[in-house]
């Protein structure tokens, strides 16, 4: 592993609290995950992706705002890994850079339906930008 | 003053490579006592013990100082060769300079420093030795064996070929455990009643063992060689002696709707019932929770049927005491609650089922008669999802689950997939696995037959979610190997639960002062070398109450068990650990302190008459150590206020003399 993935690797460890090498790759997390089919990294990829330092092609994933961060993967995980804060921790690695904002303020009018409800729109502003 | 002859080994290179033995040998002839000093290469040879004895007898030495390996290796070994010299065993000190010296350090210098050191510590404390006296205590030649269970019965059936007698405690109404209940057993097929049963009927036919069914220990005192055991016999409102299992009772109850058991509850049975029909002893129970008769008074029918007058509904709990020499613990396992596992709906579907009940749903005197019928709607099911490790495996921090691997599971599901294809070749298996561990005789042999010729689908993954959509079971699982989730219409889930020492173990542990790990498993006396007996003498452990193990490897350690309990109750007298604690009466002032800390029951207390230094008598509540029973851990030397506890053999000054020799 080269120095900047180790430290990549580093910062994503301690941003998300996780530990991967707790994992024994039994797939539960990706079992669960309601949105699997939509995403091209699935949560045990992740775990895995990160432990091995290999977290370049998460960091330009859409997989990353395809998480609905239901917790469905750390509810149910059996080794306390909790898959779905490493995601975030991902995420918000990317998006803490300038100008990666993944959700603008006139983005919302296109999304905008009669049926969404505020606290979506609230709670996508919280997850997707700074 | 002794005279005391030091011994350096060299072991070879294993010593002599980083100390030098010579000058150690040199350093330790002036220290005071010695009166003879010499180094040798293999002091353990028969050669080196020859040396220690010439030595004794031309020096007339008292006391031996060995500079060698650990006490654990050869302390035994050098206390034997005193003996045969003449001297007291007990006037022997080892000073460890090879595994605290040696082979810690690389440099010669240091290395050879502390050899001295150590050495003239020993040295210190043969100085103050006092030859010591083992004990002897009789030995009671009575087993109990507490659980009836296929550990149980191998070990009661092989204490009692020896000669000896066994009493067996079961808690339920029959003996046979968890294999009466299994189908087939793996990896060989054969069928579990088969094999069981002639050896149910063996122990009750064997002069030599007595079953105390439906009972419970309640009371243990005593010790090694020596314990007296309170037996509850509960009340099963049947006389035992009168019934002859004819089963017409449990015809003619009209209390229809018991859950059954001994079937997992799949279906019922009467208010007064025998468990199967190969139950030993077969002997009908009245369940007073259900039976009318007992409840409201109201009924009467079985003692009605009975043409034996065996019914007694005015039977109450006996109490048994009985002394035995030794103890076996044969307690058992059960599959853990699936309450927790809420993902996999096993409260929400009838066909969620775990692999016990799948074994009575596939039992020829199960619910189904041998059928595999949907416990919910009596079809055949055609698609069947197992899933493994469900609650085995888990993080401690998880909040269900079991942190070890239960063992069995990965067996018994290649058993019942293979099983399932095999009679029904229309039905598809999936089987769903992390790891699938198959280290046995003929194991791995047995799980690649099922995949490769019964066509079992293993896939590499876990199910996150079981749903109930109508008749179906919808699962949703993880294929790792393809990186797929795939969904499956199942028509029966099948969960491998973890398996959990029975509950009724701790209690048990808490009476015996057996020690348990953090999963309520019995812990062994040492995990390699002595995997049978507690570290609490006179207990031995059996089958999976000490850990997760199949059937043969239960049968083995039911056996050695056995083996362990059969040495003891050969001895007439059991000789003791001289190195025991000891209370001196003039300074004990009977706070209790050393009773509370005691580990192993040893300290009890007595009222004593002392005479004062006017002439007048007093009585004064003394401690008193059981010398069979104290192990010598000293926690009551450290817990005493007053100093009147004093370890022989360890005793407090000289600890303290070793430890002036290495500061000085």
């Amino acid at each position: 592993m080269n120095k900047a993935n180790e430290n990549l690797r580093e910062e994503i460890i301690r941003m998300s609290g996780v530990n991967p090498k707790k994992c024994m790759r039994c797939g539960k997390c990706s079992a669960t995950c309601p949105a699997f089919d939509e995403m091209e990294y699935h949560p045990h990829q992740f775990v895995n992706m990160v432990e091995s330092g290999d977290i370049e092609p998460l960091l330009n994933s859409d997989s990353l705002y395809k998480c609905l961060s239901c917790f469905a993967c750390i509810e149910r995980c059996p080794r306390s890994v909790e898959p779905a804060k490493l995601v975030e921790a991902v995420r918000l690695s990317v998006i803490r850079r300038q100008g990666e904002n993944h959700l603008t303020a006139n983005d919302i009018p296109a999304l905008i339906d009669d049926e969404m409800p505020q606290q979506a729109i609230v709670s996508a502003f919280r997850k997707y930008t700074k | 003053m002794q005279r005391i002859g030091v011994f350096v080994c060299w072991c070879g290179s294993n010593i002599a490579g980083t100390v030098d033995v010579q000058a150690v040998s040199e350093a330790l002839k002036s220290e005071p006592g010695v009166v003879f000093s010499a180094n040798y290469q293999y002091m353990c040879s028969q050669a080196g013990q020859n040396m220690i004895i010439e030595a004794v007898k031309k020096h007339k030495l008292t006391g031996i100082v060995v500079c060698s390996c650990s006490p654990r290796m050869h302390e035994a070994t050098f206390r034997k060769t005193a003996a045969a010299a003449g001297l007291n065993p007990y006037m022997v000190e080892i000073a460890n300079i090879r595994e605290q010296c040696s082979w810690v350090h690389k440099d010669m210098a240091t290395g050879t420093e502390k050899a001295i050191i150590l050495g003239k510590a020993a040295i210190a404390k043969v100085n103050l030795n006092t030859p010591l006296t083992p004990g002897e205590s009789p030995v009671t030649k009575r087993a109990l064996v507490i659980g009836g269970g296929i550990a149980g019965i191998q070990t009661a059936l092989d204490i009692a070929d020896a000669g000896f007698e066994v009493d067996i405690v079961e808690k339920k109404p029959t003996i046979g455990g968890k294999m009466a209940q299994l189908d087939k057993t793996f990896p060989t097929l054969d069928c579990a009643a088969c094999i069981l049963t002639p050896k149910m009927v063996d122990v009750a036919q064997n002069d030599k063992i007595r079953i105390f069914s439906y009972s419970e220990v309640t009371e243990v005192k005593g010790f090694v060689g020596n314990f007296d055991v309170k037996i509850k016999k509960k009340a099963r409102f049947v006389n035992e002696s009168l019934c002859t299992g004819c089963g017409a009772c449990t015809e003619k109850c009209p209390m229809k709707k018991v859950p059954n058991e001994f079937n997992l509850g799949m279906d019922n049975r009467r208010a007064i019932y025998i468990p199967f029909a190969q139950a030993v002893p077969k002997v009908a129970t009245i369940d007073p929770d259900y039976c009318n008769m007992l409840k409201n008074g109201k009924c009467g029918v079985c003692a009605k049927v009975c043409t034996a007058g065996a019914i007694d509904y005015t039977q109450k709990d006996e109490f048994i005491e009985e002394k035995y020499g030794a103890i076996v613990v044969a307690t058992g396992f059960n599959p853990i609650s699936m309450d927790k596992f809420d993902e996999f709906a096993y409260n929400q579907s009838k066909d969620v089922i775990t692999s016990l009940e799948f074994e009575r749903l596939t039992n020829a005197a199960g619910p189904t008669a041998g059928k595999l019928l949907r416990p919910s709607d009596g079809k055949h099911p055609h698609t069947i999802v197992f899933v493994q490790c469900v609650g085995s495996r888990c993080d401690s921090c998880a909040e269900k689950g079991k942190e070890y691997c239960s063992k069995i599971c990965c067996m018994y599901t290649a058993k019942h997939a293979m099983l399932t294809r095999d009679k029904y070749p229309d039905t598809d298996v999936y089987v769903f696995y992390i790891d699938v561990r198959t280290p046995g005789k003929s194991f791995d042999e047995f799980y690649r037959r099922a995949v490769e010729e019964y066509g079992v689908h293993y896939i590499k993954g876990m199910v996150g979610k079981v749903s109930p959509e109508g008749d179906k079971l919808k699962v949703q699982a993880s294929d790792l190997l393809n990186n797929k989730q795939l969904h499956i219409d199942a028509d029966l889930v099948v969960l491998a639960a973890a398996i959990e020492p029975d509950k009724s173990a701790r209690p048990l542990a808490t009476m015996l002062t057996a020690s348990m790990d953090t999963n309520d498993f019995f812990t062994e006396a040492h995990p390699k070398l002595r995997p049978v007996e507690s570290p609490t003498a006179g207990v031995f452990l059996s089958g999976t109450c000490q850990g997760p193990k199949d059937i043969p490897e239960t049968v083995s350690q039911a056996s050695a068990a056995a083996a362990k309990v059969i040495g003891l109750l050969a001895k007439d007298k059991l000789t003791g650990n001289p190195c025991i604690a000891s209370s001196d009466e003039l300074m004990c002032n009977g706070c209790s302190s050393c009773e509370r800390v005691c580990a192993y029951g040893a300290i009890t207390y007595v009222d004593k008459e002392f005479r004062m230094p006017d002439r007048t008598t007093a009585i004064r509540r003394v401690a008193q150590v059981n010398p069979a029973v104290c192990q010598g851990c000293g926690a009551c030397t450290v817990a005493c206020p007053s100093g009147a506890m004093d370890l022989r053999g360890f005793a407090s000054n000289q600890i303290i003399a070793e430890v002036d020799a290495i500061c000085k």
